[in-house]
Parts: structure tokens; C-alpha cells; sequence
């Protein structure tokens, strides 16, 4: 990878941390948990990674990939659904 | 033109993410947040087949079918109570996700791979395991698995920084050596049981501070396998979890009045024996009321806040709770719900339990809302809680609680205690409101109690 290259994706990482602070920092304590369950649903991006690991014609790399899309399905599937299930519940009187 | 269009559809996915996150803002617009988001990850997922890298899909979808089910399975089976320990489990699954792609993206490149690669694909298995063997830890621990007491040995500490700098030293090594795959199994193993040490001496009281570090990991470790692949979706996302556990961990920090270094190596809660005999002895001196006392001071408030405290979710209290508040309504009190942040097992956990018995949102209070308001209520109805009501973390500077932000009930006309038994906290250590002449302590299962205030004041 070139150097430029490497520089915008320090760019774009360093943009969205701040991104990450600016909106989180205004959720209200009481979203506290259903925002760590999104953000966890969220952080199971990772399943692209092992989509492209596990579609590879690559006997060990599939096999890996295998588990790593069972494991981050899991992960985005569950924190999804349980995330809704507790948004479901918040009423005002 | 294909691979623009699959990175468009990254863009818009993080995108999505962001207005999910930014909808969280408010209880009225988060749950089409949530959507939004989860809409964000299908995009995702689906441009991702279209990827020229991928050849077969056979094995995506069982792949897809079994996590699905899986994870189906375990949002419609958790309770609210084991909702701590169900983050801590997915932030776990999440950070071994995040190693195996590093592993697999090693392999691929093997023997071939340069300083950038190499490094990147160092940094994403590192803190993948730390992650995954962490939160294992962390969820046995909530789940009682595990001890909740801090389990600590010799030469602890200086063990852990030898493994750290093992690490340290085989990474720079495989930066001029890729092709020594000992290396990378010797650090990833390494990682593993780091994790494990890092979050085996944390008591059971500061686990809400440790999940919220593992949730920014798992974020970080997504983050560095963004690096990995050059994928800027993966890059912002891990970048936006990172930022929410951290806020959520300095959050959880300035609730207890503890630095994360003090959490992390401080073994919080250790000293429970020494603590837990001064109360017995103790324990002469208080006097227990009955039901009926507490229900005429409660019928002739004016304003009644109660405080739960986490051992009324132990007792599946809340529905009770607020069926009391209700029946005091009608007959015109005021009620309010203090929540203090480490009030449950997680952040903002004791409001979901709340949420989950019916409990309008609106009426629970910050500690800094509710804080100035004590003074003109007339009852203080702690239930199930102990620590976060405690004067001595305010006047005495020898409590190991010392300096936490404490829900001050103490300026209530009256204090009315709900408590199984005379037993010290969660902390272990004496409360001395329990001693004061306008507390009246109601000994007893909550639960039980509830039901006999309830039927009382029908």
C-alpha cells in the first residue's frame, strides 16, 4: 500500500472517532445499555471481513472464515434483536 | 464499476450507522434508530457477496443460517437481568471474529506480506483475543461461572508485563520476519491468556467499567481488521464502537470515583471479611419495623422517591414496585425513581429493568436531577440497594468507597430500607444510615415486602 493511501485511512479512522464521541456523548443515560448492545450489533462488521475470508478458494482460509461468520452472525443478529426488544419497552406515561 | 458500487453501498452503511447512533439520543426516536442500523449491516453484508473475491458461497450461508439461529435464539431467550453478561458474551464472539479474519488475511498473504500488513494483521489478533478471552472471563463472572470475587496471585502484576512485553518484542521481530508464523501463534496465544489475567482480578462491583472497555475493544479490534483490509466501512464503524465504550467506561469510572488504573489493578472488594464483622456486631443495635409502620409514613407523603438498587432485580421486584408507586399515586403521592449510574450490572442497566415492569421513562431521575430533591421528600424508599446511598463516601475518608457519588436519601424525612439481612453491599462495607433514628429498616425478601406494602395501602 502506498503511503498516500495509508494517510487517507488514518484521514477517514481519525474523522470518525470524532464523529464517534460527538454523537455518542449525547445519549442519555437511560439508552445506556441498548446503546451497548447496538454498538456491539454494530462492531459485528467484522463479518465482512470473514465473508470475504470464507468465500475464498482457499481450503484453510474458508475454514477459518467459516467460524469467524458463525461467530459475527451471532454477534449482529443477537445484539440487534435484543437491542429492539429493550427500545420496545421504553414508554412515556 | 462493480467495486464502486460496492463501496458506495460501505458508505452508505456507515452512514446508516451514525444516524442509528444519533437517533439514540432520544427513547422516542431510538428504536427506528436501531432499525436504521441493523439496516445498515444488511447493506453491508449484501454488498460484501458481490465482492470478486469471493468464489464460492456454499459455505457463507450455512455460515449465515447457523449465527442466525444461534443469535435468534439468544435475543428471545435472555432475560433483562442477564443482559451484562449477554453483551459481554457478544463482545467476546465479535473480538474472535476479528482475530480469525486476521488469521485468515495472514494465511492468504503468507509468505509474501510487508510492514504494513504485517503490523495491522498483528494488531487485529492481539486485541481480537485480549477481547475474546476478556469478555469469556467477564461473562463466567456475571453468570457466577467464575468467582465474582477478585482473584489475585504472587508476582501478578510484573507476570502480566512480562507477557505484555513478549509481545511487544515478537511484534517488532515478525515485522522484519513475517514469514515466522511461531511468532504470530506465539503472541495470539499470548493475548488469550492476557485477557484472561487482565479481567480475572476485577471484582465482581466494577464489572459495568470492565464490559464497557471490552465493548470499545471489540470496536477497536473490528477497527484494526478494517486496517487489515483496507476496508473503510470496517475502519469507521470499529472507530464509532471504540468511541462509545470509552465514553461508557469514563462514564462508569466518575460514577464509582475510580481511575480505570485503579479498577483495572486494584482488586476492589477484596477486603469483604473485615468489613462484614463489624456489622455483625452491629446488628444488635438496629431495629426492625413492619410492613404496617411503613405503609402509614408512605400513605402520608407527599413526595416518595424510591431507589432501587440491583438487589430488586434480583428478587424479579419491579413489577411489584411499580404497582406500589401506583397505588400511591392514586392516592395523590408524588413518586419518583432515582437511578445512581452503577445502580445495576451495566450502565443504564436498572433503567431497561424498569422499563421491562412498565415504568414510564420520565419518571426516573439522573442522580444529578434527583440529587437536589431529597431534601423536601418525605420518604426515601431504598430498595435492594446499599452502597450508592452511603454517607461514608462522603465523610469517611478511610471507606474504600470514598469520593463515589452517592444519591443522598440521607436528607429525606425518612428513610425506609428494604434488605434482606444486616450483610454489607456489594462492596462489602457498613452503611451507617441503617443506624440513623428516621430509618426504619423493613428486613425481609423485597419482593415479599412489596406484595405487603401493596396490600396494605389497596
Amino acid at each position: 500500500m502506498a503511503f498516500g493511501e495509508f494517510l487517507i485511512t488514518i484521514y477517514i479512522f481519525v474523522l470518525a472517532v470524532f464523529v464517534g464521541f460527538e454523537v455518542i456523548s449525547k445519549v442519555p443515560p437511560t439508552l445506556h445499555t441498548p446503546l451497548m448492545s447496538g454498538s456491539n450489533a454494530i462492531s459485528g462488521i467484522t463479518i465482512v471481513g470473514a465473508l470475504i475470508a470464507t468465500g475464498d478458494n482457499n481450503t484453510s482460509t474458508t475454514l477459518i472464515g467459516i467460524i469467524a461468520v458463525v461467530f459475527a452472525t451471532i454477534n449482529v443478529v443477537a445484539g440487534y434483536a435484543v437491542t429492539d426488544r429493550m427500545l420496545k419497552m421504553f414508554r412515556k406515561k | 464499476m462493480q467495486e464502486n458500487l460496492i463501496n458506495l453501498s460501505y458508505l452508505i452503511s456507515a452512514v446508516l450507522f451514525i444516524i442509528g447512533l444519533k437517533m439514540l439520543s432520544s427513547p422516542k426516536t431510538a428504536r427506528a434508530g436501531n432499525f436504521y442500523s441493523a439496516l445498515g449491516m444488511l447493506i453491508a453484508i449484501v454488498a460484501t457477496l458481490f465482492e470478486k473475491e469471493i468464489i464460492s458461497y456454499q459455505f457463507i450461508i450455512i455460515g449465515l443460517l447457523v449465527g442466525s439461529i444461534i443469535g435468534a435464539f439468544i435475543s428471545v431467550t435472555v432475560k433483562m437481568t442477564e443482559m451484562p453478561q449477554m453483551v459481554g458474551l457478544l463482545n467476546g464472539f465479535g473480538g474472535l471474529a476479528s482475530t480469525l479474519v486476521g488469521v485468515a488475511e495472514y494465511i492468504k498473504q503468507y509468505p509474501n506480506l510487508n510492514f504494513y500488513e504485517t503490523s495491522t494483521i498483528i494488531l487485529t489478533i492481539a486485541i481480537g483475543a485480549i477481547t475474546f478471552s476478556g469478555s469469556m472471563v467477564a461473562y463466567g463472572k456475571l453468570q457466577g461461572i467464575v468467582s465474582g470475587q477478585p482473584i489475585t496471585y504472587p508476582f501478578q502484576k510484573i507476570f502480566n508485563l512480562l507477557q505484555f512485553l513478549v509481545v511487544i518484542g515478537g511484534s517488532i521481530f515478525l515485522l522484519f520476519h513475517p514469514e515466522s508464523y511461531i511468532w504470530f501463534i506465539v503472541i495470539g496465544v499470548i493475548a488469550f491468556i492476557l485477557g484472561i489475567l487482565l479481567v480475572l482480578p476485577i471484582g465482581g462491583a466494577d464489572m459495568p467499567v470492565v464490559i464497557s472497555l471490552l465493548n470499545s475493544y471489540s470496536g477497536m479490534a473490528g477497527c484494526a481488521a478494517g486496517f487489515v483490509l483496507s476496508n473503510y466501512c470496517l475502519i469507521i464503524t470499529g472507530a464509532l464502537v471504540g468511541a462509545s465504550g470509552i465514553i461508557l467506561t469514563q462514564i462508569m469510572c466518575k460514577a464509582m470515583n475510580r481511575s480505570l488504573t485503579n479498577v483495572m489493578f486494584g482488586a476492589f472488594g477484596k477486603k469483604v471479611e473485615e468489613a462484614s464483622s463489624v456489622g455483625t456486631s452491629k446488628q444488635i443495635a438496629v431495629q426492625g419495623y413492619t410492613p404496617d409502620d411503613a405503609s402509614i409514613v408512605l400513605e402520608s407523603a407527599s413526595l416518595v422517591i424510591i431507589v432501587p438498587g440491583y438487589g430488586l432485580a434480583v428478587a424479579q421486584a419491579q413489577h411489584n414496585v411499580r404497582e406500589l408507586a401506583e397505588i400511591l399515586e392514586k392516592k395523590g403521592v408524588e413518586v419518583k425513581y432515582a437511578i445512581h449510574p452503577v445502580a445495576g450490572r451495566m450502565p443504564g442497566h436498572m433503567n431497561v429493568l424498569l422499563a421491562e415492569a412498565n415504568v414510564p421513562y420520565d419518571k426516573l431521575y439522573e442522580m444529578d436531577a434527583i440529587n437536589p430533591e431529597f431534601e423536601r421528600a418525605d420518604v426515601a424508599l431504598v430498595i435492594g440497594a446499599n452502597d450508592v446511598t452511603n454517607p461514608a463516601a462522603k465523610n469517611n475518608s478511610k471507606s474504600p468507597i470514598y469520593g463515589m457519588p452517592i444519591l443522598e436519601v440521607e436528607k429525606a424525612k425518612t428513610i425506609i430500607f428494604l434488605k434482606r439481612s444486616m450483610a454489607p453491599g456489594f462492596a462489602g462495607i457498613e452503611n451507617e444510615l441503617f443506624l440513623l433514628p428516621k430509618t426504619m429498616m423493613l428486613f425481609g425478601d423485597a419482593k415479599d415486602t412489596v406484595v405487603k406494602l401493596v396490600n396494605l395501602l389497596k
